[in-house]
């Protein structure tokens, strides 16, 4: 690793601690009602909202009443995305006519946005209109990630509260995550990125002619626009003079800001951020960096604002900052050592005043091997799955980190809101255990940790994962699976497992070789997202409100700490123990092999 | 559950209207306002005529050019209406195998050319839209295009300076050259 590459994370996690404390207390005052500096301006909208929806923002709910308003919520939002996709041919902002989405990748499309995902099995510039691309996908990136938010809010109201039955209003939690915090913040990023290059238009592609034209061999079509095959059934091509270019384009800026921001991830563009129009500079690139830590980093320090106790949340951001930086440095490394395969083929992959090097396979110029690496270990630490390069063609142990991180349930710094109940549910874990070595009822933050709480976490915690196993093994076990992967051997497994540790834990980046817009793909990885997005964030309103019912215990002589350095490691050390025995076995048929492979071929 | 119906509906409605339409909009508004250029992709626009934008790459592929990245667009190098990385893993035979191919064509263009090749003129980008090549990259294509072209290497090494572009604030990003700037300036200094 670089002295530069080290600049690059060091200067990144300073920008993100000096910024979490305080957003984090601002976020605090938002959803504690609080007076936020907004309100002016925002509280109108705000009061108009709640008086046209019939809500009474000082009616609290009980868990059960919370999670069917969210679940409702989120459902509407499914049939919504759904309908849209199908009926943009005949919808306005429509400039290049795209028809109609297919029944089955709408329906994936649908559930990927939803669950904050973003999971894209289709090409944005070529398949979404740029109605589909606002009313739709945009919405549900501002909509998802204040729902995650809001779950989390109503966790952290049931730590923090004694003896009482209601956990807080999601409508209003929906409401005031997305105008007082989303909003505002998008809107910032997005005229940032606007600034460095991100295109924000509503006019049609544009055409340009090339300076200098090409010659390309093109599939040779017949009258009715299907492929014409030889005599032994390969595609006939002929050669063709290519003298000008199409510019895609669209209201980009605006989509951008909250793919990252909200920890979504989806682009606006096929290859998301790595396409120049959507990251164009260094600088934007920055930007985006710390647009997806931001929130999710500063959410912690939210957390220790509404328990009354700051260093709590300061513990949990020192856990997730040490994981996060293991997986940067080992992606950076290896994405610079670059692949010895290409050094004997007279390959220069060396760092030079001239040069990046490393291996630039799916990497652009402008941001080299540091910068993607970073980028690639942010990108899956968050739930966020934006990408500037493509993971599929990292070096193998480069592309087990973005693997490694999404199979740890996404709960260092995770999805906004999501990482960090995800989170709780491990510290919930990590005190049970602590309380057993010790032989004393377990207890976090004055709340006695029962059975109830421990089965709801191991939920939270399991539910992932056996969708990662289950739908790996569904698909490298039937022809419809396999057929999904494009690469031969080990990376092939790789890319299935890649898909589904993606999809189960809501992160959204792939090793996008993968031929996912099948009907198989289409199905079983929405299946998992639904399944690993619903299926932890019930069980966490379940331990919200029964927490929320217990009295405060105080605090004795024998009470666990848990905002010292102790319970930092005792919480990574369960963190990482519940990944390892699930997913090595796995890992080592995909990109550990794969690298020995590497290794003796280069040889 | 009805009574949860109602707030589920209209909240998502208006704030569908406020996240899907105003919100970009407004961005909209702004950046034309501000960033019309750059808002509207960056066109490169030289004695009136449209020729690029200076954020997307070209297919260049002549000798007397410096050549862009390959690109694993289709069918099209640089296809620009439709992104797209080769998404080849590191040890797939065929990543070795173009590799070589285009290693092969860079010594064919120039048989002077004796040093290993800069890794990423010989690796296809992220994007497929890649509008930079290594300053190294340039530098291992200058006397190919200085024999075409007729001008002594040197002052094709100073050109090749002149458009290179170093990290932003000194740590962010690397060191690069625009392959289409690099062109349109090749062809107004030494047509």
């Amino acid at each position: 690793m670089t002295a530069l590459a080290v600049v690059q994370l060091v200067v990144f996690l300073g920008a993100i601690v000096a910024l979490a404390k305080p957003l984090g207390i601002y976020m605090a005052r938002v959803y504690e009602g609080r007076p936020s500096g907004l309100g002016r301006v925002l509280g109108p909208v705000e009061r108009f909202l709640y008086r046209i929806a019939g809500v009474n923002p000082g009616d609290e709910m009980g868990w059960k009443g919370y999670a069917v308003a969210m679940l409702l919520f989120n459902a509407v939002g499914m049939f919504a995305l759904y309908a849209l996709q199908r009926v943009q041919g005949g919808l306005p902002a429509n400039p290049a006519h795209f028809p109609a989405v297919a029944p089955d990748l709408a329906f994936n499309t649908a559930i990927s946005f939803v669950t904050n995902t973003n999971w894209q099995n289709y090409s944005g510039e070529q398949s979404m209109s740029y109605l589909t691309q606002m009313l739709g996908l945009t919405v549900q990136n501002f909509l998802s990630a204040a729902s995650g938010m809001a779950v989390l809010v109503a966790l952290i109201r049931g730590i923090a509260r004694r003896t009482t039955s209601t956990i807080g209003n999601f409508w209003v939690d929906t409401v005031r995550g997305t105008l007082y915090i989303l909003l505002p913040l998008s809107l910032i990023v997005a005229l940032a990125l606007v600034s460095q290059g991100v295109v924000q238009t509503l006019a049609p592609y544009k055409k340009v002619a090339l300076v200098q034209p090409v010659v390309v061999d093109q599939p040779k079509l017949d009258p009715s626009g299907a492929p014409v095959k030889d005599a032994q059934g390969n595609p006939v091509t002929e050669k063709v003079t290519v003298t000008e270019q199409t510019l895609a384009v669209g209201p980009a800026a605006s989509q951008v800001a909250i793919k990252h921001l909200g920890t979504n991830g989806g682009g606006f563009f096929n290859t998301n951020s790595a396409h120049p129009f959507e990251n164009p500079t260094p600088l934007s690139n920055f930007i985006e960096i710390v647009a997806i830590f931001l929130i999710p980093g500063a959410l912690c320090l939210t957390f220790g604002e509404m328990v009354r106790d700051r260093r709590q949340g300061w513990a949990i951001l020192a856990a997730m900052s040490a994981i996060f930086m293991v997986a940067a440095v080992v992606a950076i490394s290896n994405e610079q050592g670059g692949n010895p395969l290409l050094t004997k083929l007279g390959v220069d992959q060396r760092f030079s005043a001239t040069q990046a090097g490393g291996n630039m396979e799916g990497k652009e110029v402008r941001f080299g091997p540091a910068a993607s690496g970073l980028f690639a270990a942010i990108t899956t630490s968050t739930s966020c799955g934006a990408v500037n390069s493509m993971h599929d063609s990292f070096t193998p142990l480069g592309g087990l980190v973005p693997m490694v991180m999404m199979q740890l349930g996404e709960v260092v710094f995770g999805g906004v809101g999501s990482g960090l109940y995800g989170m709780l549910a491990f510290v919930i874990v990590a005190v049970f255990i602590a309380g057993l070595m010790v032989g004393r009822t377990p207890e976090y933050l004055g709340k006695k940790i029962g059975a109830f709480e421990m089965k709801m976490a191991s939920l939270v915690i399991l539910i992932p994962p056996a969708a990662v196993l289950l739908g790996t093994a569904v698909a490298v076990a039937t022809t419809a699976g396999q057929a999904g992967a494009s690469n031969p051997g080990a990376h092939g497994f790789s890319q299935i497992l890649y898909a589904f540790s993606s999809a189960s834990n809501n992160n959204g980046s792939a090793f996008a070789g993968i031929n996912g817009n099948t009907q198989f793909y289409n199905f079983t990885l929405a299946l998992a997202m639904f399944f690993g997005r619903f299926w932890s964030k019930v069980p966490i309103l379940a331990i919200a409100g029964s927490l929320a019912a217990k009295k405060l215990t105080p605090v004795g002589a024998g009470t666990l700490a848990t905002h010292t350095p102790l319970f930092v490691v005792l919480l990574i050390g369960t963190i990482l123990l519940v990944a390892a025995l699930t997913f090595f076995p796995a890992l080592a048929l995909g990109p550990i092999v794969e690298h020995l492979q590497m290794l003796a071929a280069a040889h | 559950m009805f009574a949860q119906l109602r707030p589920a509906l209209i909240l998502f409605a208006v704030l569908s209207i406020v996240t899907g339409m105003a919100y970009p909009l407004l961005v909209t508004g702004i950046a034309q306002t501000v960033f019309p250029k750059r808002a509207n992709g960056s066109l490169e626009v030289v004695d009136g005529k449209e020729r690029g934008s200076r954020l997307i790459g070209q297919p260049f592929s002549a000798s007397g050019y410096f050549w862009s990245r390959p690109s694993a667009t289709s069918p099209a190098p640089y296809d620009a209406s439709g992104s797209t990385g080769s998404n080849i893993g590191p040890t797939n035979p065929a990543l070795v195998t173009a590799v070589h191919d285009r290693v092969a064509a860079l010594r064919q263009a120039d048989p002077t050319l004796a040093e290993p090749i800069p890794v990423d003129v010989v690796t296809t980008s992220g994007s497929g839209l890649d509008p930079d090549i290594s300053v190294a990259g340039a530098l291992v294509q200058v006397n190919r295009v200085a024999a075409v072209r007729g001008v002594p290497a040197e002052r094709l090494r100073q050109l090749v300076q002149a458009y290179s572009q170093g990290r932003t604030l000194r740590f962010l990003g690397e060191p690069r050259v625009n392959v289409l700037l690099l062109n349109l300036g090749l062809d107004r200094l030494h047509p």
